[in-house]
């Protein structure tokens, strides 16, 4: 009676009430609090976070138009993260297709340096370029916060670079070899289309990464105002609580869809976008 | 892909044999040490330079110290910023973040479990996509909005007080926010308004390796388990559980990690009584006390290789 119902059980497995619950209520968790921020762009109360809203407008979207202070943070982290993604993308493929194709001594030692500085605190990358910005009299300027975030966006980009390499079969760049295409062509026509989705994918992480980061940011911006640093500045102090909601909506919609699309990218290969930031 | 190497076949055959990107791939393929040094050089030389110089350069900071007259840096090496760091209020904020990290650790790893559990093992196609959606999403956006939206959520106004009270059980909160170590005039000014944040934030990095590690487990296992005559349960806990353990202790690197040197959730949201990242980046920045700023970022370093090495024994680095 009992191994029949294992049977059954094997062939249509269902998940029990709790597990399901439970798995829900996980991402309801996650999810939910981000609604609030929707809700609250559009509350008529000014002073305090209250709840319900008294009322709901639209006006706080037409204030912050006429916020300047607020598109040029979102400029400099725009543009900051176009930068920094880019160094990623050339340093994370060159770091990602030496480690596919060769071994050599020392290789360990040269992967735990692509991880660590997603493996220690942003804290201590923050503080260490602080440091060493301070011992070698380097002010703070635009290409600080560039070199900061270059350097915890390079893992993103040899992740996905590198999982997609170990995917693809070496067998297709030899038949090109063999075919009588030299390196460069095999790399131009085989390597790279195979390549090309990961790359963008890991692009698009890596400059969400950088356009939302504020922790390293904090330590290398000098007086530069980033936007999770003018999001941090008024959640300090306040001028205008509403239209921090709305920035923070904005925010939000912007980073989505590189995120999105990454997993799009790269859907076939689900370990690979979300393995470590 | 079949009609890339057709094109690259069909490339390679047009030009002459002796061009200039023949010779070269040519002179590569014959020194293939030299091309790995092309490769490897750049994000050697960056990686190096930017991140391990600048660990180097907070080591070095760390035995500087501070004028207290002219507020200027001494460059002598003196152990005076460690000795600082063991008096008794550096130690009790470091007692308290270690208190955090290991509570919110704790609780990410029991809230994970359900949802990588059901993701792995019964979650198929839609609805497994959307669930990896709402696991990934949160892990790649938007750190800050996402405190943010807590503090609108456990505001003494907010959404979370507000309930309570329409359900008349508002004496409970209140009885809760005056119990000695939670205490705070509502939930945003309280421990536990920076415990349930700090779980929020850090939950993915939970269940992504733990997701992974519980897919990992092979059917057959559990099969052999089931037809050696085990319950469900025992089955579960004789061998899903045991499996699943490397996958807690990755995830947990992440949890624990994260909170040791997060400083915008404390204080954002909590009781004033500062953490570790909060005490380095006052040192740092309103003290101008760059060296001691260092030395404290000193212990979250050692906790983690500390922590690092324990995780290891778990397996945690064959499920990273």
């Amino acid at each position: 009676m009992r191994s029949r119902a294992a049977v059954l059980d094997r062939a249509t497995p269902r998940a029990g009430i709790g597990l399901k619950a439970g798995a829900w209520f996980a991402v309801l968790f996650l999810n939910l609090p981000i609604l609030f921020i929707v809700l609250y762009g559009f509350t008529t109360d000014e002073q305090s976070y209250s709840f319900p809203p008294p009322g709901l407008t639209t006006r706080w979207f037409g204030v912050i138009m006429n916020r300047g202070d607020f598109w040029d943070a979102l400029w400099l982290s725009v543009s900051v993260a176009f930068v920094a993604t880019i160094a990623a993308l050339i340093l994370g493929t060159l770091a990602a297709a030496a480690m596919y194709r060769f071994s050599f001594f020392g290789k360990e030692s040269v992967t735990l340096l692509i991880l660590l500085p997603i493996a220690l605190p942003g804290i201590v990358t923050g503080i260490s370029l602080r440091a060493a910005f301070d011992l070698a009299d380097v002010p703070f300027s635009y290409w600080t916060i560039v070199a900061g975030h270059a350097t915890f966006c390079i893992v993103v980009v040899y992740n996905n670079a590198i999982a997609r390499l170990r995917r693809s079969s070496p067998a297709m760049m030899e038949a090109s070899m063999d075919l009588g295409a030299n390196s460069l062509q095999t790399f131009r026509h085989v390597v790279l289309p195979n390549l090309a989705t990961a790359l963008l994918a890991g692009g698009m992480l890596a400059f969400a990464l950088s356009f939302d980061e504020i922790i390293v940011t904090t330590f290398t911006a000098g007086q530069q105002t980033t936007l999770p640093i003018w999001m941090f500045k008024e959640l300090v102090r306040p001028h205008q609580r509403p239209v921090t909601n709305v920035a923070a909506i904005i925010v939000m919609a912007i980073t989505f869809v590189p995120i999105l699309l990454a997993y799009y990218l790269t859907r076939d290969t689900q370990d690979v976008a979300g393995s470590g930031k | 892909m079949g009609c890339g190497v057709m094109t690259a076949a069909a490339a390679a055959l047009t030009p002459s044999p002796r061009s200039f990107g023949s010779r070269l791939s040519t002179y590569f393929y014959l020194r293939p040490r030299l091309l790995l040094m092309l490769f490897l050089l750049p994000p050697l030389l960056w990686l190096g330079i930017v991140y391990l110089g600048s660990l180097f350069a907070l080591l070095a900071q760390s035995f500087f110290q501070v004028d207290d007259f002219t507020g200027q840096v001494i460059y002598e090496p003196t152990l005076g910023n460690y000795a600082r760091l063991f008096g008794a209020v550096n130690l009790s904020i470091i007692g308290r973040t270690l208190a955090m990290a290991a509570i919110v650790t704790v609780i990410c790893g029991i809230i994970a479990f359900p949802i990588a559990y059901y993701m792995a093992r019964y979650a198929t196609g839609r609805t497994k996509a959307l669930f990896y959606v709402a696991v990934m999403l949160p892990l790649w956006s938007n750190y800050l909005v996402r405190v943010y939206s807590w503090r609108l959520i456990l505001a003494k106004e907010g959404v979370i007080h507000w309930a309570f009270n329409e359900m008349g059980l508002g004496w409970l909160l209140d009885w809760m926010l005056s119990l000695p170590v939670l205490q705070g005039s509502s939930l945003s000014t309280s421990y536990v308004g920076t415990c349930v944040t700090f779980v929020y934030i850090w939950l993915p990095y939970m269940i992504l390796p733990l997701q992974a590690a519980l897919e990992r487990v092979p059917r057959s296992f559990i099969e052999a388990s089931s037809d050696l005559g085990a319950r469900p349960r025992q089955t579960f806990r004789k061998v899903i559980f045991p499996l699943a353990i490397p996958g807690v202790a990755a995830g947990s690197i992440f949890t624990f990690s994260l909170t040791l040197g997060d400083y915008i959730i404390p204080q954002l949201i909590g009781s004033s009584r500062p953490f570790i990242g909060q005490a380095v980046y006052q040192f740092q920045g309103t003290a101008g006390d760059i060296p001691m700023a260092a030395a404290f970022a000193m212990a979250p370093i050692v906790i983690m290789a500390i922590y690092l090495s324990l995780a290891k024994r778990f397996g945690a680095f064959d499920a990273l």
